[in-house]
């Protein structure tokens, strides 16, 4: 079941420079869980488009099949949205991302969606640099199917049934930095504060954005053992840097420190701003980034913040080259060659 | 006495080394003589070292269906000579290199053999390997020309076009040509074959299916293909990425119109044609049967969220180890009712390129009209063979049908709009597409626990409604699909015989054989699914119906029974599924066999 919010709006509630009201980027009434980490991910994109002047129409939402994949109903009600099949998120974003490359397009994935039926789209999207960003509500479960582990589900972690994970997890944020994606970022759902910048600097990022939010399931892996669960998570969680968005319309005041603070400029002047927490991490080198993400590992930390960015690189509409129109629009004059063209054609094949 | 313009050549060569287009030119030239032919690519599943056939039939009464018996063997391939040699029809003849001699027992009695010492002419003339290897073939094709009487400057131009822009090259290949024609002359070699200058080909073409489906999909304006490589489809995405660099590049920037994608596997090709699709271009992929099997979901995503697509299934013979180069049409059933719960598909069935141009072009129409995902089913031998077929043709004034799309105006003009909302009665609702209204018509797209506004739920009245109107949709399909042609303007007997796509060339053949024979009988071509009320008339008009298919389980005569209700001892199924393409007399002696055929 869904529900409708009620229609009416107080009409003095404040609205954002498009003449949005935050309730305008908001869906229907989330039928998830009460407490279910994923609903805090939902109200972190629906502040963060409020906050960045998002038109709702100019957006496009796309999930894969899981609770994670249903909530694009539950924020941009006004935008297109599209639940498709278990782990096949990607392609359908890639074809739409072909037929119009005007639009912004939000890909909402679960770990059991991206980490296992959808481990060949996810790795594949990440390789062709797709213009959109990529949220995996990481839960260590699959929610919808009732708690079974997930392929990130940490090796001794416990489930509410008792057993313990046998397997090694694998690592989404550590494995796209590795593939090469252009923007890696890590968050938890219960920390809006880091998870709202993250989300604006990946929708102004120009190509593949990824975020990886830890997002406890309170129903199947919120218990005593689970490294999924709130308390584990907050207990275990450190911070790269913290971080400040700064819309590019936006005049810039603040002072910063040229030693441990860093700034980054994102393709339509926008710019992130970072005050590090670790020295020797360098959010624009790879191997530095892949490295600090090990050495948490390896302490039993869960870094989180932004982990890489790299703005230069080409997405795959400018790989491929085509026109800056979208394709959509295109019409016979543009795309029929017509009948002089074939008959020198088939006077070729006689 | 010569047989003239008449006969079987089969080529026996070892893949990979330049026989493709020294075979090709033989062919290509006999059709510039102004004679029909058919031409067949008989390969493995390899890319070097195994032996590889290719077959011409010279038919100047024109049938282009494959028939079988060999009159001329050229027998290049020491691998597969005793066999080539024992394929020979009876009175044939086999012409070889005997720059070794055969082995004794290898001889027979029953043929003629013609031995060229064309390793030695080879290895006289040239000294590098590699153009002893090719030349080699040149030389048989110059031999052929002479000993069939083939017009050496026809031979000369085909050479000039093929080798435009690489004009250097001409003048070996021509100078291999004349060592094959002066060998025959200097040995007084002769047979009693012949190809005589001819004007039955008119403005016709020689062209692969594949090809002519890509460009029906150049001009029938799709902008995105998304495909994994497999046998034998995979020429269709080349040839469409080949065109477009050609026809669909900006002049002024450079840029492209279009995307070709090659995916990560067949589920993500058909992931990323329904996204485009969904987002309002014109988008397909194509594949063989193993690539649609891996589809399935997605097929029934299309069907359920009513998104326009298009895939073109070039069928070809079972599994990946099966026999992925030879060809059959049994991917029927599989693209009929592809996926999981109630679903079935619009299937075009083309028979020759210029169908495969029409019928691509058509998809895109359809697909986006009815919202959903249209198949076009051809099979190897169409796809990956050159076949004579009238010339394609567009029509300028031809508007491409986007279907019920809503534009921005229309969207402020409405009152209400449900996107699966059945306000025509035709069961097609009106779409969006993404970007196009800052308040209106944003909708949230699954595949059937919604209502007719598009709004969550699992109600079992909602699903039925949706379900039964699209069975409203289903039956709007069947006027829109192309109907099957009849090869008679009156019924003139109680037996029919029915066929589709490449079956048709030895199924007519057959018809004309059994006529003669003194057999009346009337014949329909089937050229979609669903089918059209001419079908359900020919069938009942008709008492007994030989239905003609190149698969073991007689797949279409299963649809018919299904679709049309029709009385299962009525259609007698005649099958061939070897992997070769069906010829007239296999289809003569089956049906013969159930009931004799005479005046
Ligand atoms: C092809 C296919 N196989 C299995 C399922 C059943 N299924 C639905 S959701 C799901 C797991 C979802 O897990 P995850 O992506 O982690 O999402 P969560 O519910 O945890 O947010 C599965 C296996 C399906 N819908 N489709
Ligand atoms: S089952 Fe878990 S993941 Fe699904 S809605 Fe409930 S809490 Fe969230
Ligand atoms: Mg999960």
């Amino acid at each position: 079941m869904s529900f409708q919010r009620p229609l009416f709006r107080h009409p003095n509630l404040p609205k954002n420079e498009l003449g949005f009201a935050k309730a305008d980027y908001e869906g229907t009434l989330s039928t998830l869980c009460a407490g279910c980490g994923h609903d805090s991910i939902s109200a972190a994109i629906v502040q963060a488009c409020y906050e960045l002047n998002v038109e709702p129409h100019r957006v496009a939402k796309l999930s894969g099949i899981g609770c994670s994949s249903k909530t694009p109903t539950y924020f941009l009600g006004n935008s297109h949205g599209f639940n498709s099949v278990h782990g096949r998120m990607p392609s359908v974003a890639t074809g739409a991302s072909m037929a119009n490359r005007t639009l912004k397009y939000i890909g909402v994935s679960g770990d059991g969606d991206s980490a296992s039926i959808g481990m060949g789209q996810f790795v594949h999207v990440i390789r062709r640099n797709l213009n959109m960003v990529y949220i995996v509500m990481n839960n260590g479960c699959y929610g919808l199917t009732k708690g079974q582990d997930s392929a990130t589900a940490d090796v001794g972690s416990k489930s509410k049934a008792g057993s313990i994970n046998p397997f090694q997890p694998i690592d989404l944020a550590s494995m796209a930095i590795e593939l090469g994606a252009t923007f890696v970022a890590q968050s938890f759902s219960g920390d809006k504060r880091q998870l709202v910048p993250l989300i604006k600097a990946a929708m102004d990022h120009r190509g593949f954005a990824f975020i990886n939010v830890i997002s406890p399931c309170v129903t199947f892996n919120n218990n005593v053992g689970s490294t999924k669960s709130y308390d584990y998570v907050r207990d275990h969680i450190e911070a790269t840097a913290t971080i400040d968005f700064v819309p590019h319309a936006e005049e810039i005041t603040a002072q910063y420190d040229p030693g441990t603070e860093t700034e980054i400029t994102l393709h339509d002047g926008s710019l992130l701003h970072l005050k590090k927490l670790a020295n020797d991490w360098d959010p624009m080198d790879r191997i530095s980034a892949a490295s600090a993400m090990q050495k948490a590992r390896s302490k039993g930390q869960i870094l989180t913040g932004l982990l890489y960015i790299n703005e230069d690189a080409k997405n795959l509409h400018e790989t491929i080259e085509s026109v800056p129109s979208p394709l959509n629009q295109l019409d016979e004059t543009d795309l029929c060659p017509g009948s002089a063209v074939l008959d020198d054609l088939m006077m070729s094949l006689r | 006495m010569k047989k003239t313009n008449d006969f079987v050549i089969r080529f026996a060569n070892v893949n990979g080394t330049g026989s493709a287009s020294a075979n090709f030119l033989f062919a290509k030239s006999v059709f510039r003589m102004g004679i029909p032919i058919s031409a067949k690519n008989i390969f493995p599943s390899n890319i070097q070292g195994l032996p590889t056939w290719y077959e011409v039939r010279v038919s100047e009464k024109g049938y282009l269906g494959r028939r079988s018996g060999i009159d001329l063997m050229v027998a290049v391939n020491p691998q597969s000579l005793e066999k080539d040699i024992a394929s020979v029809k009876e009175g044939g003849v086999l012409l070889y290199d005997c720059t070794k001699p055969l082995y004794e027992h290898y001889l027979r009695p029953d043929i003629r053999f013609i031995g060229i010492p064309l390793m030695k002419l080879c290895n006289e003339a040239y000294t590098d390997p590699r153009q002893r290897q090719l030349f080699k073939n040149i030389i048989y094709v110059g031999a052929l020309a002479e000993l069939l009487g083939i017009e050496f400057n026809v031979l000369e131009d085909l050479l000039a076009e093929q080798f435009a822009g690489k004009e250097k090259l001409i003048p070996y290949n021509v100078q291999a040509l004349q060592m094959g024609v002066d060998y025959v002359r200097e040995n007084n070699l002769n047979i009693a074959l012949n190809v005589e200058r001819r004007d039955l080909i008119g403005d016709k073409i020689l062209m692969e299916g594949n090809a002519a489906c890509a460009l029906g999909a150049i001009y029938g304006g799709a902008t995105m293909a998304a495909w994994y490589p497999i046998t034998p489809s995979t020429s269709v995405a080349q040839a469409f990425e080949s065109y477009a660099e050609q026809l669909r590049i900006d002049p002024v920037t450079g840029q492209k119109k279009f995307a070709v994608l090659q995916a990560e596997d067949e589920l993500a090709a058909m992931g990323m044609v329904i996204g485009a699709g969904w987002n309002g271009a014109r988008s397909f992929t194509a594949t063989s049967g193993p690539g649609v099997s891996l589809m399935n979901e997605f097929i029934g995503l299309s069907y359920f969220a009513e998104i326009p697509a298009v895939l073109i299934d070039v069928q070809r013979t079972g599994p990946s180890t099966g026999m992925p180069t030879r060809t059959q049409q049994s991917d029927l059933t599989e693209v009929a009712y592809a996926s999981h719960g109630d679903t079935k598909h619009p299937v075009l069935i083309p028979s020759n390129p210029k169908e495969c141009f029409e019928m691509t072009a058509l998809s895109f129409d359809l697909a986006e009209r009815l919202q959903t995902l249209v198949v076009v089913l051809i099979d190897l031998d169409l796809g990956m063979n050159d076949h004579v077929s009238e010339p394609l043709k567009w029509d300028d004034s031809r508007t491409y049908d986007r279907g019920k799309v809503l534009s921005a105006d229309d969207l402020d003009r409405l009152e209400k709009w449900g996107r699966y909302l059945d306000v025509d009665g035709d069961g097609i609702p009106y779409r969006t597409l993404p970007g196009t209204h800052p308040q209106k018509g944003g909708y949230f797209t699954r595949g059937t626990s919604r209502d007719e506004y598009a709004k969550y739920t699992e109600d079992g009245k909602e699903y039925k409604k949706n379900m039964d109107r699209l069975l409203v949709k289903w039956e709007t399909t069947k006027t829109l699909m192309p109907s099957a042609e009849l090869y008679q303007s009156a019924y003139q007997s109680d037996t029919g015989l029915l066929f589709f796509g490449t079956t048709a060339y030895a199924a007519t053949e057959a018809m004309e054989r059994l006529e003669a024979e003194g057999g009346q009988l009337d014949a329909i071509r089937i050229k979609s699914f669903p089918f059209g009320p001419e079908v359900e008339d020919f069938i009942r008009q008709h008492k007994q119906i030989f239905v003609i298919e190149q698969n073991r389980d007689a797949q279409m005569r299963s649809l018919l029974i299904n679709e049309l209700d029709t009385n299962p001892a009525k259609l007698i199924p005649i099958l061939n599924y070897d992997g070769m393409p069906i010829t007239a007399a296999n289809i003569v002696n089956l049906i013969q066999a159930h009931q004799p055929i005479t005046s």
